[in-house]
């Protein structure tokens, strides 16, 4: 019997061999939350290279285990097929010099901005509400 | 809490000849940006040169340091 911290091990090392571009992010490109992770997707959908995204907020096991694997201790963390890019600054910088476009392989749209964009600043959270106050039978 | 002068000087006393510029970006003590000049960077990739860097406060990155944005060059 696997543990569970390995079996999340395995999880992250088999999204990482499945997907060609895979971000590690809090939150989801839709709802990040944090302002590296946002900043990290704007570039990303700025380049316009379709990429995968995992959510690490649902267990402090996933962040655990993938900063373990990858040797990297921070949120977010871009993988382009299999190997670690880098966080949020690299993965900036390398927009602007264009080696982003470069390693994804992509050509950026005419309208892609010259500088990364800088992501509005997160909302606060929605709450989630499970309610099961009313008896709906 | 670390200060900006903390950080500097633990990265400058880590890579011998380093030179570091530590702006606390929310002025709230633990979201860090440090600009990090040191030969010895030289010829590593940027994820080797952050993670030199990153290596000189283990573990505090994520907890007390909750974000530490890094440049890295391997000179001025």
């Amino acid at each position: 019997m696997s543990t569970p911290e390995q079996q999340i091990s395995t999880a992250i090392q088999e999204a990482i061999a499945e997907n060609d571009v895979l971000l590690f992010m809090k939150g989801t490109p839709e709802q990040p939350m944090c302002g590296f992770s946002a900043r990290t997707v704007a570039a990303l959908e700025a380049v316009g290279t379709p990429f995968a995204a995992v959510d690490i907020l649902p267990d402090p096991r996933i962040r655990q285990q993938l900063s373990a694997l990858s040797n990297w201790p921070t949120i977010p963390q871009l993988f382009v097929k299999g190997e670690l890019v880098g966080g949020c600054d690299i993965v900036t910088e390398m927009y602007e010099t264009g080696e982003l476009a470069e390693v994804l392989g992509v050509t950026p749209p005419a309208d892609a901005p010259e500088h990364a964009p800088v992501a509005a600043e997160p909302g606060a959270p929605p709450l989630t509400i499970d309610n099961n106050l009313v008896d709906r039978s | 809490m670390p200060t900006t002068d903390e950080l500097k000087q633990r990265i400058e006393t880590a890579i011998p000849g380093a030179e570091a510029d530590v702006v606390d970006l929310t002025g709230g003590g633990d979201h860090f940006r440090a600009t990090v000049v040191a030969a010895e960077f030289a010829g590593l990739s940027r994820i080797e040169q952050h993670r030199r860097v990153y290596a000189v406060f283990g573990p505090e990155i994520g907890g007390p340091i909750h974000a530490l944005s890094l440049v890295t060059r391997p000179e001025a």
